[in-house]
């Protein structure tokens, strides 16, 4: 069976993260899966286990400073070249920031078509993209190469298949270009207990109608109550209540979580556009003509003040 | 300091939005405006501009339409623009795209390429790296701070845990977040001086890139279909009669979320 290349995306120490394993599940759909490892020194070791317990028969490895060291470029030039040598079925990639520049320039190098933002990928290279908000659902396919797709967080549910992966490390060639950009440094601005934003499988949000930067805690106690990430809509970013990476929408974040809870959020298409595809909907605001009640599966038109909290206590009272 | 911003027009995310016939944007019938994110890269260039001088230009790739989000841009404060206008580019795909946009920049020449981080219609954030590959420059992209010290650029990028510094020399590619500035409204003198600003037109004939490399015919994917998607259907909407939490609750229970 052909391989499918997987590029792996981690954190910083080395845990696999979930879009990871579902990309591997996704992967053996269409032939052998392949983990790509690219990072600090020690990295594929670190993943060898959990990559073998999704799926991969077989791990590349990229490691080092140079990799590590410098944006983008020298990734994509050690999987061109991977590519090359391989010649595998398909190439998957996280449907991340960094993911999607990868491909790009995967898709220069090799003058190779792309897709973007696929919610699935058929064995025959059919990708399904929801755009424009959700509001369109198209079908596309690669005319040129390989299908090289980038697959959207939380499209699929991840399913263990152990095989014991051997790691090869790869002989890296950089040219000059691939290291202009430096990476001379990396804040961790906070990492709390909560699941990633677009992996998470629960999401609760809050709005303008939050009214303040304190009054999130609300929106993080039902988070936490649930085991969920906190979002924010862009008005609540801009009003300066949360911080913009938790935003969710047009200009934010995309999120598909099993349940998204918006409170005090009007559901502007702005922002519908971020968690349309979230497969069940709740919604509190206390503006019962509000756009989002269009959407949601469930919708509580009241005081979110007097509802989230009396929602937690329930909860509370079960657990 | 030479810079070069990418404007592209796209149809307003705030309005229906489709695709058309042949499965390409629908732009005829839509009201097109600049792609938001692209105000953000202009702002970034005329703060360069204004403290270390030198010349914005803006680039576009679109149909004859697009001169209105040209006039747009050109009325925030830009110098000058170039509009890369064939009907051959229609149906272009992200790959021979990058192709045409890094021919137009070499006939430019920039020190600073700034392009804002994805488009709302495409959305594919994918632009600013492939233009890099082509011209062989650094790319610095996701930026929320940009800051020039010379011939030396750079910025936070915005990461999952927190951000990255990230440092380059001229020439590069930057793009831009929506977080980096709060872009200025154009004054009625701009909007003025904007009609009057210089606008080259260049055909695929005048980059030396071929037609069939481009449009539908060059392009290396298809759409092969495209449907609306079902409008969600609103569900059950309570009113809060006191008890509204505890449904709520109810609610999720039944789901199986408690």
């Amino acid at each position: 069976m052909a391989e499918v290349l997987v590029l792996v995306e981690a954190t910083r120490d080395f845990a696999v993260k979930k879009v990871t394993l579902e990309l591997l599940t996704l992967a053996r759909t269409i032939g052998s899966p392949s983990a790509v490892v690219f990072g600090a020194s020690g990295a594929a070791a670190a993943m060898a286990d959990k990559l073998g317990e999704y799926g991969a028969e077989k791990i590349y490895a990229g490691e080092g400073d140079e990799i590590d060291g410098h944006l983008v470029s020298p990734k994509a030039t050690a999987l061109a070249d991977l590519v090359k040598r391989t010649q595998p079925a398909a190439v998957l990639l996280p449907s991340t920031q960094e993911g999607k520049e990868i491909a790009g320039r995967l898709a220069v190098k090799l003058d190779n078509g792309l897709l973007t933002d696929a919610v699935e990928l058929t064995a025959d290279g059919v990708a399904t993209q929801p755009v424009f908000a959700g509001q369109v659902v198209v079908k596309s396919r690669v005319t040129r190469g390989i299908p090289l797709a980038t697959i959207r967080p939380n499209s699929l549910t991840p399913t263990p298949a152990p095989a014991s992966p051997q790691v090869e490390q790869l002989e890296i060639a950089l040219g000059a270009t691939d290291t202009l950009a430096k990476v001379v440094d990396r804040v961790i601005e906070q990492k709390g207990s909560r699941p990633e934003l677009t992996e998470a499988s629960v999401v609760v949000s809050g709005g303008r109608g939050v009214g303040s930067g304190d009054n999130f805690k609300l929106v993080e106690e039902l988070a936490d109550l649930l085991g969920g990430a906190v979002g924010a809509s862009r008005a609540a970013v801009d009003s300066g209540f949360y911080p913009h990476q938790f935003q969710v929408g047009q200009t934010g974040k995309t999120v598909s979580p099993q349940l998204y809870i918006a409170l005090g959020i009007s559901g502007a298409i702005q922002h519908r556009a971020g968690m349309q595809t979230s497969k069940t909907i709740v919604a509190v605001n206390k503006d019962a003509e509000a756009p989002i009640f269009e959407l949601a599966d469930y919708g509580v038109v009241g005081d979110l003040f007097k509802v989230v909290p009396q929602a937690a206590e329930e909860i509370r009272k079960r657990k | 300091m030479n810079i070069v911003v990418l404007v592209k027009q796209v149809p307003d995310s705030g309005s229906e939005r489709n695709l058309a016939g042949d499965n390409t944007v629908e732009r005829q019938s839509a009201n097109n405006v600049i792609n938001e994110m692209d105000e953000y890269a202009i702002e970034a260039a005329l703060k360069i501009q204004e403290a270390h001088g030198g010349e914005v230009t803006i680039l576009t790739m679109g149909p004859e339409r697009a001169t209105e989000s040209i006039r747009k841009a050109l009325s925030m404060g830009p110098d000058k623009a170039v509009h890369v206008l064939d009907d051959a580019l229609h149906g272009s795909c992200a790959v021979a795209t990058s192709k045409v946009l890094a021919a137009a920049l070499g006939t430019l020449n920039p020190d600073l390429v700034i392009a804002g981080a994805e488009s709302t219609d495409g959305r594919v954030q994918v632009l600013p790296h492939m233009i890099a590959e082509r011209l062989g420059v650094a790319a610095l992209t996701g930026a929320r701070k940009l800051t020039v010290d010379g011939g030396t650029l750079t910025i936070e990028r915005q990461t999952e845990e927190g951000y990255e510094i990230v440092t380059a020399a001229t020439p590069a590619v930057v793009s831009v977040w929506d977080t980096i500035n709060e872009p200025r409204y154009p004054s009625f003198k701009g909007i003025m001086a904007a009609k009057k600003k210089p606008v080259q037109t260049l055909a695929l004939a005048d980059l030396g890139v071929d037609a069939g490399e481009v449009g539908s015919a060059g392009a290396t994917s298809e759409v092969v279909e495209h449907a609306k998607r079902p409008a969600r259907s609103g569900g059950q909407k309570v009113a809060d009669d006191g008890n509204g939490g505890a449904a709520l609750v109810e609610f999720l229970s039944s789901e199986k979320f408690v």
